[in-house]
């Protein structure tokens, strides 16, 4: 048995504190996030509270605890819309090229170049802009730049595979575009998707944290590490921990998830691995 | 003294032994060609002279070089060995060139590395000269030419030129010819035994065939599982081997005719007729990559299908399995119009080519092997399913026990088993095999042919043999189908083709064919004249 590489490690390792603390939140943490506490503001961290207290006095802990679990949730449904839209699309796009209509890869794919020519936090920020601020707006805003990522990879991985002698061999036994695409296609792809999901996981988070820092993501009195970031801005020389934790915490968690996908490419891909001897004897 | 001699070479790769006690030597001039199956570490010895071995190699053992010891040699005393002593060709000339820059500058490039004395102009010139040695004229191949332009075997002529601009005392050739046509084939082995005559080197031919190696080699090395089985030079070696895998290897390069007789009753599987199909280019301008054939397969009958790479042959294949559509004509199965319909599919199935990309990596054998069960439109219990799929791996010789296993535990032959399992599962009338054994080793090869020929006798299938090499289906068909340009140039009975080819194009592919016997004739005549 191989060792699993570093990266792998240390990046689950860092992703699953953070699982953990935005699970815990559910049913503890610390203090009351919402409950204000004015003359308990500004605290330094210590043993009461252990990442400080802000300008209301709330608990910093806390805050992050459940600031986090809102970013990881958005994320998740963000990148699933991403994936269930867009890797459908991209089999699709695939196989009817392959089987000889190219017109719908056509619109398709200028359709993805169009949405990836705007910068996706500034597509973010169109869509909470014109549709108001909330966390639901904004999940469907990150989710919609996923749907291209997805899409597009999906597209190039599937058209390679389409070429492949085992998918004729399946071609020849009648099977269809799409039983082709689940029974043979899919499976292939699946570690590609892990991977490109766990990056896409992290820029969502990133994403997620940029729309609160504008106040277009999580609404107040949520508390969300985008916007604590922003609180902290303007106390930052008396009071520099807001900023430092916040940060830290989008900083580790992306660091961790970035780290994860790494590592699990490097398992998946048999590309990469380590050949064994056998293996290259000509 | 030898140019090379390599004296009890051991690698190996993580403690597994790869190479044990070679020992070859090549001479000023000569020729000297290293036969094996894949896995015998022919490659391997190759690298090792080059000194280009995978991480984890260890060497031991001499390879001496113009009175030096390579393996002594650090890594950039190396560079300069290989920068100016020994040149290589590859195998793949599709992918040995780079194919931003035109062949010009990639020939450049390396003249200028070889002496960096030379001007500008001077460079032009000497590579102008080399791609002239290579049979590449500046009339038709400028040096702004870009590699896409030029066909296989011109690209494999660049590569050589590049090789060659070293002005290498060695050349170490890995299988130049496998990805190459059979007429493309004749022609590089042609230019490269003159090119070391003129240019007195010597050259180390790595390849799998020894009927295409004969006829150029002066000293043949048969190798296996790491180990020089026998070596010899190429005029005595075939009177004097001893060894029984030498004997097997050169008894199927050999042509043999089995005269066949076989009962077909009239009844007719498959009916083309006036098949066209055309691609549309850029532009207004379309390609017609098949153009009017027409032909009947009847029962228990086999038909091959010849011809080179881009003659339309694939196109045709793609067609009559009813994955591509067709312009105008009718393919007739079993007497009904075929254009894809699920229904007649289980009367046709098809081989392929790449026994490696023939199956899905991620599903077991059982599962591989039952895929055309879809076809069937009263669905079989799983039972029934898995009782099917034992008895078609054992018509094919393979085991019960296969069925729980991926096909990467499997060789190429045994691959190549199971896709012929496949295709028979749901006995259908015609086979179509696609180039089936151009990517087997030699014995394999036979080996599967010979199973195809029993399958064909007791389950009476019908096949049609798709390859570009006329002596592959002398043996398993009946008829012979040349086509050219996406036109049939010539049919007839197979014995017929052989022995009284009547279209020029025909005789220049029997020709071409790799023959043992046609070879050392070839060499003996040579011979000959030297001495007349």
């Amino acid at each position: 048995m191989k060792s699993l590489p570093l990266s792998l490690l240390v990046g689950s390792g860092l992703t699953l504190i953070f699982i953990i603390m935005a699970g815990l939140s559910f049913v503890w943490t610390p203090y009351d996030v919402t409950a204000l506490n004015i003359d308990q503001k500004f605290l330094d961290p210590s043993l009461l509270h252990l990442l400080g207290t802000d300008h209301f006095g709330r608990d910093v802990l806390s805050m992050i605890m459940v600031g986090t679990r809102n970013a990881i949730a958005v994320s998740i449904i963000a990148v699933g819309i991403g994936m269930i839209i867009g890797v459908p699309l991209g089999l699709w796009v695939a196989g009817s090229r392959m089987n000889g209509g190219s017109f719908f890869d056509e619109i398709l794919m200028r359709g993805n170049d169009l949405i990836f020519a705007f910068p996706s936090l500034l597509m973010a920020i169109m869509i909470t802009a014109v549709f108001g601020p909330g966390v639901i707006n904004a999940i469907i805003a990150i989710g919609i730049f996923n749907i291209p990522v997805f899409a597009r990879m999906t597209r190039g991985a599937a058209m390679g595979l389409w070429s492949r002698e085992y998918i004729m061999a399946a071609r020849v036994c009648g099977k269809g575009m799409w039983r082709i695409s689940y029974e043979h296609i899919l499976p292939n792809i699946l570690n590609l998707l892990i991977v490109q999901a766990t990056i896409q996981f992290s820029i969502a988070i990133i994403a997620e944290a940029s729309l609160s820092y504008v106040g277009l993501g999580t609404q107040p009195p949520m508390p969300s590490l985008g916007r604590m970031l922003n609180e902290a801005q303007t106390m930052i020389f008396f009071a520099p921990w807001l900023a430092y934790f916040p940060g830290g915490a989008i900083v580790t968690m992306v660091l961790g998830l970035n780290l994860m996908g790494d590592g699990i490419r490097d398992v998946l891909d048999p590309k990469l691995r380590q050949r064994k001897g056998q293996d290259v004897v000509a | 003294m030898s140019l090379l001699n390599i004296q009890g070479l051991l690698l190996s790769i993580h403690g597994s032994e790869i190479l044990s006690n070679v020992a070859i030597g090549v001479e000023e001039g000569q020729i000297v060609a290293i036969v094996g199956e894949s896995g015998s570490g022919k490659s391997m010895t190759a690298s090792a002279v080059m000194q280009l071995v995978p991480n984890g190699a260890e060497m031991s053992g001499n390879v001496w070089f113009m009175d030096d010891n390579l393996l002594d040699k650090t890594e950039a005393e190396m560079c300069d060995v290989r920068k100016n002593h020994i040149g290589m060709v590859f195998q793949e000339p599709m992918t040995a060139l780079n194919p931003v820059q035109t062949i010009g500058k990639q020939v450049i490039e390396a003249v200028r590395l070889a002496d960096k004395s030379l001007s500008k102009d001077q460079a032009r010139e000497k590579a102008e000269l080399m791609l002239h040695k290579v049979g590449l004229e500046q009339t038709r191949f400028p040096l702004n030419t870009y590699p896409h332009k030029l066909s296989g075997g011109q690209r494999q002529r660049v590569v050589i030129a590049i090789a060659l601009s070293q002005n290498p005392r060695l050349l170490i050739a890995d299988e130049p010819t496998t990805a190459l046509d059979v007429t493309t084939q004749s022609q590089i082995m042609k230019l490269l035994k003159k090119l070391v005559k003129q240019e007195n080197m010597g050259l180390l031919l790595i390849s799998h065939d020894l009927a295409v190696v004969a006829e150029v080699a002066d000293h043949i090395v048969i190798m296996r599982n790491g180990k020089v089985i026998e070596q010899g030079n190429t005029d005595i070696f075939f009177n004097e081997m001893s060894d029984d895998y030498s004997k097997e290897l050169f008894a199927a390069s050999k042509l043999t005719f089995k005269d066949k007789k076989s009962e077909k009753s009239s009844d007719i599987i498959l009916d083309i007729k006036n098949l066209k199909k055309d691609y549309k280019l850029s532009g207004s301008k379309k390609l017609r990559a098949v153009d009017n054939v027409s032909f009947r397969l009847k029962k228990g009958e086999n038909i091959g299908l010849v011809g080179e790479s881009g003659c339309g042959k694939s196109t045709l294949v793609r067609c009559i399995l009813g994955v591509e559509a067709y312009k105008s004509g009718e393919i007739l199965l079993n007497g009904e119009v075929f254009d894809g319909q699920k229904e007649l599919r289980k009367h046709i199935n098809a081989v392929f080519q790449d026994p490696f990309g023939s199956f899905n990596p991620r599903h077991m054998v059982k599962r591989v092997v039952a895929e055309p069960f879809y076809l069937i439109d009263t669905p079989l219990s799983s039972t029934e399913q898995l009782s099917k799929v034992e008895e078609m791996l054992n018509h094919v010789g393979l085991n019960a026990d296969d069925m729980d296993k991926y096909s990467h535990e499997f060789s190429g032959g045994q691959r190549q088993r199971i896709a012929i399992a496949r295709a028979l599962i749901t006995e259908p009338s015609v086979i179509v095999l696609d180039e089936a054994t151009s990517a087997l080793d030699v014995l394999i090869r036979e080996q599967i042919l010979e199973l195809l020929e029993n399958l064909s006798e007791n389950l009476g299938i019908s096949y049609l043999f798709i390859s570009h090499d006329l002596t592959t289906v002398r043996n398993i068909t009946d008829r012979v189908l040349v086509m050219k340009d996406g036109i049939i140039v010539e049919q007839g009975p197979t014995n017929e083709i052989y022995n009284n080819p009547q279209h020029p194009y025909t005789n220049t592919l029997l020709e071409a064919s790799p023959d043992i016997t046609k070879a050392l004739n070839d060499k003996r005549n040579e011979l000959d004249d030297n001495f007349v």
